[in-house]
This record gives structure tokens, sequence and C-alpha cells, in this order.
């Protein structure tokens, strides 16, 4: 027995293996950043800048690895009202950058909690879950529907519609994992079946024309092939000029004639694409599968169902934002702003994902102990 | 909390977390695919499509909104100008490219290296020189087909049609700075912006400078533009009308010539400036420009600092213009009545030092009108003295002394208001009470600027009722063509008497038509006003002319006309010219009589009914991106 623990304890090597994929992905991240933005002038250039999130997302990743994630647990009510304080901050005094208000000035930076709600969100529904056996409908769906609602109600009036579509991506996974009846599952598609007119309302409403045109340009690619349905055109031309083997680092014309936007940002992945052609976007995606396996294992093996919810929770957060951004890129999906986890350029973002995956670590390492 | 869970439930999850891998695993798998498609199978045809159909965003730089002075004349508009540019894509042979640049435009071989090695994406054009003129331009073109990848771009230039005239005023734009950029308010603009760098241009640069527009341009292989899309029509800048007269301005400039100096001209009624002139002077068309480094220099570090605007940036001992706000001070708080005599005998003995009056032998017995009249001094010593320091500080800072006026130009200075605090403050000293004896009179740490002098003065002609000064008349807007309201502008009312003032008003009066500004008596118009000597050096002796230049007085005149209901308020302040009854009022003087006799072919109109804007320029220039 105790040589089973210290055996699977060896195991916790593979920890070197996920921290060296997610430096991998970063660096690649990083490489991209500066290749796209070094003729821009500023007194700090994106790339250090988003040096500097790296080293204070470590922070965040260690942090959230070493103290026991119970612990956390036990606060993610509190976060929760913090982040939704701050959410209502945000609408009131926030800086609007590009028609939606979404930051928090802090000095020379911003700060964006949207980003943080997602994680706070994956705690505190995975505490309601694993705290008591949920049986009735009630207590499985609409209770942690009730909790998401603010949040996500108050990050659609920012507008930040990818921030949105994760809340409920986030809540879907729970849902999922936790096991629903057909009977629920039935109650849920009626529900909102009945709401969508009024979902649809709300959000369509309170999104920006420029959103409201990208949809549209989605649905009918011919909508404004030379105007709005242009970004989505270009990042598809960028993707697919990288061929094979890319045009090499600097050499992506789409990207370094500034006509691809938001390039350092959420376009990020066309760079790269552009930059390392197929055969680089292979080696990113294969190192996010490792990264999904490793960590869908962490969650399979988890010792107790808060840690099973809490893995599963930042996984489906991760892959869904990763999946929808390059599928965005991609030309699949309509283009709503999503960064590409630890690969686009930001502060909030990038701080954000290493602290949920340092939470993943976190209930790996606590499966190991019999003295937790 | 409890966080147990059966076995079986947790072997349930399990089954399904599997199931949501799967999920996941395919989801990345369709990815995949989705980008073999792109990339591999449909590549060579997207590749075609980046590298011989390049679409290039290019941006529609809009029209900067034009500035007409009160009457509608124009000050500052845009004028098309040619830029050469190169596309580094397009150049086989460097060094021939060079040569040819030099026999054709006479351009230094190095300059030309230095621009095309600039550090920027090969597939952006560089720029190499702008202004090119209309000849350059054609001769470039006619050897066209020898300079692949040589393009000329029209460009629109900001134009100041009056060269140097309210040069300080207007301002001048440049490109937008890496500082600049970075600031939230930018989020329109982008490098190579044109941007308000001072004065006006710069107060306004949110008003003047419209929004970019943009089109994409679809080029073949050569480079040479297919078809173009607008996406977005720029969005052309504001008109401002501004409070000043261009006529009174250049007159008033004029009047200053080679010496330096400041004249500031307003109406009292309203607070709109209707000169700020500044000498030395400089040419804004030439800082729009790009400068070389050798101009540049040339400008901030001569010595008589031409960009400094000395109407509102140059501090000075008031002098004895200072004897305004003494007198206000004396009556209001009953030190004196208007004809509490005072004896002056030439000297007023402190201690055991002797602070002498301006006039040897003294004055004899003078009230407050006399001591304005002539500019007693030995009557402030003694007023001062009985006030306190404290208390002449409080009356300086009534009258709007010590702090900034508020104009709308950056970076305004605000002058001294001495006092044993400023004192420990700034200087880590006690008070004397000497020191409160130079104040007196002006001299000693006071200082103040020549805007906040006329601003003085045009609020005791106006009878205490102080405008904040303004150089806004109105604002055309480009799209609706409509004159926006300007806001109405801040006033106060100062807390002084009718009868303070009025003695004050006597006072002034009797010092251009018996006084020390005697000789600027105008047979146009009645003009009140107060003269003042600033000395620059603290002993000195000797007849004026024996003395340097730059240790010289300063002259100041501070005045206001007609005297039974003031229209137009002046002060003028002149380097290192001696005194202010000989240099100064003389300059005042022909302003005044020049607001009263210029020619009203474009008469005075209130806002509102402003002559109509002449048409927009046709077409904006254009920048590559």
């Amino acid at each position: 027995m105790i040589d089973r623990v210290l055996d699977e304890r060896r195991l916790d090597g593979f920890d070197v293996q996920f921290i060296a994929i997610v430096a991998a992905i970063l660096g690649l991240g990083v490489l991209s950043i500066y290749s796209v933005t070094y003729t821009q002038s500023g007194s700090l250039p994106f790339y250090a800048k988003q040096l500097i999130w790296i080293g204070l997302g470590c922070a965040a990743f260690v942090t959230t690895w070493m103290v026991d994630y119970h612990k956390i647990a036990r606060l993610s009510y509190v976060l929760y009202a913090i982040i939704l304080i701050l959410l209502v901050v945000v609408l009131i005094t926030g800086k609007t950058s590009r028609g939606a208000q979404r930051w928090i000035p802090i000095g020379p930076f911003a700060f964006q909690p949207s980003e943080f709600a997602k994680l706070v969100l994956i705690l505190v529904l995975a505490t309601y879950y694993a705290a008591a056996p949920r049986t009735g409908w009630m207590q499985r769906v609409l209770i942690p529907g009730a909790i998401m609602l603010p949040g996500l109600l108050l990050i659609l009036k920012q507008p930040d519609l990818g921030s949105g579509l994760s809340f409920l991506a986030v809540y879907a996974a729970m849902l999922l994992v936790v096991g629903m009846r057909s009977k629920a599952i039935g109650i849920i598609f009626l529900f909102s079946l009945m709401l969508f007119p009024f979902v649809w309302e709300i959000t369509w409403t309170s999104l920006h024309d420029y959103q409201r045109q990208r949809v549209l340009t989605f649905v009918d690619p011919n909508y404004d092939p030379a105007g709005k349905g242009y970004h989505a055109l270009q990042s598809r031309i960028a993707i697919g000029s990288g061929e094979l083997l890319g045009k090499g680092l600097y050499g992506g014309t789409q990207s370094q004639l500034k006509f691809l936007p938001e390039g350092h940002t959420d376009f990020v992945f066309a760079v790269f694409a552009e930059e390392w052609g197929f055969a680089g976007v292979m080696l990113l995606l294969i190192l996010f599968v490792i990264l999904i396996t490793l960590s869908v294992e962490v969650a399979l093996r988890a010792k107790d169902l808060l840690g099973s919810l809490l893995a599963a929770g930042v996984v489906a957060m991760l892959c869904f934002c990763a999946v929808v951004n390059i599928g965005m890129t991609a030309g699949m999906f309509p283009i709503v702003g999503i960064p590409l986890p630890l690969m686009s350029y930001g502060g909030s973002a990038t701080v954000m994902t290493l602290a949920s995956l340092g939470l993943l670590l976190n209930v790996k390492r606590r499966r190991l102990s019999l003295f937790y | 909390m409890s966080y147990g869970v059966s076995d079986a439930e947790l072997g349930e999850v399990q089954r399904r977390l599997a199931i949501l891998r799967l999920g996941l695993l395919l989801v990345v798998a369709l990815l995949g695919v989705r980008l073999w498609y792109l990339q591999v199978r449909d590549g060579p045809y997207y590749r075609d499509l980046s590298e011989n159909n390049r679409m290039r965003g290019v941006l529609l730089e809009p029209a900067r909104g034009l500035i007409y002075d009160r009457h509608g004349v124009l000050m500052a508009n845009n004028v098309p100008s040619f830029s050469l540019y190169v596309s580094m894509e397009d150049v086989k042979d460097r060094p021939a490219l060079v040569a040819k640049l030099n026999g054709l435009l006479g351009l230094d071989p190095e300059l030309i290296e230095k621009k095309l090695s600039v550090r920027a994406p090969r597939q952006l054009p560089r720029k190499i020189k702008d202004r090119l003129t209309l000849r350059e331009a054609t001769l470039i073109e006619s050897h066209r087909l020898d300079l692949p990848g040589v393009m000329i771009e029209v460009e629109s230039q900001r134009n100041y049609i009056h060269g140097q005239v309210a040069g300080h005023l207007i301002g001048y734009v440049g490109e937008i700075s890496a500082e600049q950029l970075e600031r939230s308010d930018a989020e329109e603009l982008h490098q190579g912006s044109l941007v308000g760098q001072y004065g006006v241009e710069k107060t306004f640069d949110r008003v003047l400078r419209g929004a970019a527009g943009q089109k994409r341009v679809e080029v073949d292989a050569l480079g040479h533009a297919k078809r173009t899309t607008v996406i977005e029509k720029p969005r052309a800048g504001n008109d401002l009308y501004l409070t000043i007269d261009v006529r009174l301005q250049r007159l008033a400039e004029d009047l200053l010539g080679e010496e330096s100096g400041a004249i500031v001209a307003l109406d009292p009624t309203n607070g709109e400036v209707l000169a700020l002139a500044s000498r030395p002077a400089f040419d804004p068309n030439m800082m729009s420009r790009e400068l070389t480094g050798k101009q540049w220099e040339e400008i901030v570090q001569n010595e008589r600092r031409p960009l400094t605007n000395r109407a509102l940036q140059g501090q000075y001992p008031p002098g004895s213009t200072f004897k305004i706000v003494m007198a206000a001070a004396a009556l209001e708080t009953h030190t004196v009545t208007p004809s509490t005599p005072i004896h002056c005998s030439g000297g007023y003995l402190f201690g055991r030092r002797l602070y002498r009056d301006w006039k040897a032998g003294g004055h004899g017995y003078v009230d407050l009108d006399e001591a304005l009249v002539h500019s007693c001094d030995v009557y402030f010593y003694t007023v001062g003295q009985r006030l306190g320091i404290e208390t002449i500080a409080s009356f300086a800072k009534m009258f709007g002394l010590g702090r900034e006026t508020g104009i709308e130009l950056p970076s305004e200075r605000t002058g001294i208001v001495p006092s044993p605090a400023w004192k420990e403050r700034v200087r880590r000293e006690q008070w004397y009470p000497g020191e409160t004896i130079s104040v007196s009179i002006g001299q000693g740490y006071v200082t103040v600027t020549p805007l906040q002098m006329a601003s003085l003065i045009g609020t005791v002609a106006n009878n205490g009722v102080a405008y904040r000064p303004h150089l806004l008349r109105a604002v055309m807007d480009r799209t609706t063509g409509h004159l926006q309201d300007v806001p109405t502008v801040p006033r106060e009312t100062l807390a002084v008497k009718p009868d303070t003032l009025k003695a004050i008003q006597k006072g002034l009066a009797g010092v251009v038509s018996r006084g020390t500004a005697a000789r600027s008596q105008s047979t146009v118009v009645s003009i009140a006003g107060k003269t003042g000597t600033a000395q620059t050096a603290a002993l000195r002796t000797g007849p004026e002319k024996d003395i340097p230049k730059k240790f010289r007085d300063h002259a100041w005149f501070v005045a206001y006309a007609p005297v039974e209901s003031p229209k137009i308020a002046v002060a003028v302040l002149a380097e290192h010219m001696g005194h202010g009854g000989s240099a100064a009022a003389p300059l005042a003087k022909s302003v005044i009589e020049a607001y009263y006799t210029l020619s009203p072919k474009t008469p005075i109109v209130a806002v509102g009914t402003l002559p109509p804007p002449p048409p927009l320029p046709s077409g904006s220039a254009e920048a590559p991106l």
C-alpha cells in the first residue's frame, strides 16, 4: 500500500511533462506576439508585457497549486460575490475599448473581471454540486443555473459574448458530468426553447453593430465580402496561405501588413498558422491534445467529487476557449471575442488560465496523499 | 461542508468524464481536418490570394478642421502635398535607386539609406521625403520606369496662412509620439497620425481631428491598384472660430518687432481674447514639417526662447502695475480713504534701510489718486506696511494672480503671489518685513504673466466682474453645418465695493491724462491705465542707456478704453525696454487705437450670424497604412 502511494508520488514527475507543454505553448504565443507587433511603437512592447503577465500567472499558478483546493472551495461563494461586485463596477466605471466596457483600469494597466469570473464560476458550481447529493432536477439544474445567471447577465451586458458563452460551456460541462436524467434534459430543452426568443432578443439587441454584422457575415459569407466580412476572410487567407510549412517567422504577409485585425490577441492563431504552416499547427494541436488528455486524467482520478468537478470545469473551459478561438479564425464559427488560452496577448486571460491550471495540478496532487 | 460521495456515484461521474474526453478529442480532430483543408488542400489558392492579389488596407486621413479668426478670416487650412514613398518589395537594385534619387532631387544618399533601413515590415512603403514641390513630383513621375518601387502620394499638409502671426496661439501639428499613442484617448489614432502638439491645435485636437476612414485596395504583382473599395469614409474635423482679430494680432506682433515681450488684448465684458502676441516668434509651418535635428536644435537652444509663449508662460515682476491691487486692498480694508494724505519725502525709512521713491525729492503730500497718477512709491510702501503681506497676498489672489487664468492653451504658468507660508515652503526661509515693502510696489518675489495682468485690468474696467479669458468663439460642425454653442464662459464678481473701483478707475484715467503715461494720450479714444517698470537687477546706477540691454528693466503698461464704458483691455510687457510710460504705453495706445480705427470691412458679427464656411476641400489625403 505504502509502496503504491510512493510509486504514484513518483508519478508527480508527469507534472514536469505537463508544465513543459504549458511552457511550450506559452513560448509559441510570445513568439507570435513578438512577430506581429515588433514594428509597433510604444514604451513597452507587447511581447515584454506578455512576459510580465506570464510571470504574474506563474505566481497565481503556484498559489492555486499549493493551497488545498478544499480550502479554496470554501471561499468560492465569497469569491463569486466579489466578482459580481467587480462586474457591476465595470459596468459603472469601466474603461471602454472598441465599444465594449470590460476593463477596470489600474494605473497604466487594465483588469478584466469577466476573465476571472470563468474560473470563479467553476469553483462555485463544483462546490455546490460536491457539497451534498443532488437528486431532483431543481437542485441539479435550476439552482446552479440561478447561481450562474447574474454573472452571465452582467457579462453579456458589457457585452462580452465570448466570456458569456464560456459561462454556458462550464455550466453545461458540469451538468454533463454530474449527470442528468433524460426527463431533466427534456425539461431543460423545452425551457430553453421557450426562453430562446427572449434570450436571443436580449443578446441580439445588446450586441454592438459590428458583432451583429459578424454573425450575419457568418450566416451568409457574401453578406459584405469587402466590408465587415473581411476580417474573417483575411484570417482564413492568413491560415490557408501558410500551407504545409508556413512562411516563417515574421514572414506572414497578412499579419505583417496589418491586415489581420487583433493579430496579437484574438487572431494570434492565424498569425501562428501563417508563419508555421500546417506542420506547426499540428504540433500546436498535439500539444493541446496532450494537455487535454493529461487534464481529463486528473479529473478521472481525483479522489473526490469536488476535485473531479473542478478539474472537469477547467478542462471544459480551456477546451471551449481553444476550440472556439481556433474555429472562428478558421471560419468554422462566427467571430466572437475569445482569446486562445496560453497564446493570446492579455493580462487577465493569461493569469486566469495559469491559475486554473494550477488548480488542476492541485487536484492531482491531493489525490496522491492519504493524509490531506 | 461534506464532499462525501459513494464510490458508485464517483464511478458514474468518471464514466461521463470519459465521454467528455472522447467528445473533446473528436472536436479537435475536426479542427485538424478543417485546417488540413485550409492549409494543405486549398493552401495554394489562399497563397495566391495573399500574394498575387494583395489587398492593402489604406487609411483615409480625415481633413483637419479649419481655424478662423473672429471675422471668419482663414488662419489654418490644409493644402495638398506630395510625399515620396519607396516600396522595398519592388526595389531590385538599391544603390542604383539611391543614386537616382540623389541625382533627381539632390537628396543626401546617407539620409535616403537611413530612411530605407527603417525597421518595418518589408511590405510597408517607406516615406523618404515629404513636401515635394510640384516640379519634383513631376520629375519623379516622368522617370517612373527607371524607379521601380517609387511612389508619389498626395497627402494633406497643415498650412498656416499668416505664417508667424499668432503662431504661439494657434500652435502646430506633428506626428503622434509614442507616449501619446499609449494614452487611452488615442484609440482612433495610429502611428503617423498628425495631432496638435502646441497651442489651440493641441487644446482642441479632438474637435479638429475628425475620424479616419479606410479603404481596401487590391493591387497586382506590380503594385498597381486594381480595385478600390471604400469601407468607411473619413469624417472631417470641425472648424474653429477663434475670438482673436487677426489684424489686431498682426499689429501687436509688429509693434513688438524684434524685441522680446508680449501684448494681450481682450474684451473685458466677456473675456474674449482679441490678440495674444508673443515675441520672438516661430513659423508654425516649419514646426509642422519634419524638422531636421539641426533645425530643432537651433530653435530649442535659441537663447531668446522663441517657443515660449510669453503672454502666458513669461513670469515677470508686475512693477507699479501691482499698485492697482494695493489700492484695492487699502480701500477695502479701510487702511486709507481716497483722500487720506501720505507724505512722500523721496524715501521710506524702515529699520536701517531707506526705500527710495523713483522720484528724487519725493512727491510731497499725496492722496490715493495722486499716488496712482504719479506712481508714488512711498505712498504704497506706507500702505503696504500697514496692510501686511497676508492681506496683500489675499487681494492679489482675489484678482486672479498666482493661479492660471484657465485660457484654453497648454502650459500656462501661474506666477507667484508670495506670502510667509509660500516662502517657508519653497525657500525654507522666514519672511522679512522689508520684503513686504518690496512687494508693495510689485518687486521682490511677486511675479505675474501678461495674460493675468490683462485679465486684471479688464476686471477693474468691468467694475469687478471677471470673465475667464478664452479663445474659442464658435465651432462649426462639419457634418451638420451648424454652429455649435460654446459653453458659457465662467465669470465671477469680485468682493470689492463699487466705490473702491470708482476711485481706482479715476486714478487710472489720470495716469494717461496727466500722469506717467501722459505721452500716450489718444485723440481717438479715452484711455486709462497704469505704467510699470519691473526691475531685473537689484542694484544699478547710472542712466538707462549705459546699462547693457539684458540688465535693463522690463516695461509694463496695462490699460483699457474707452474710460466711460470699456470695450478693450490691454497688457503690454516689453522685456528690457526700460520705463513703462515711455516704452510700453505707446504700444498699448496703438493697439487700442487700431481697435477703433481698423477698417470695418469685416464687421464684428455676433455668433450665430458668422459668415458661411468655404466649401470642403475636395477629397481627402491618403496615407498607406
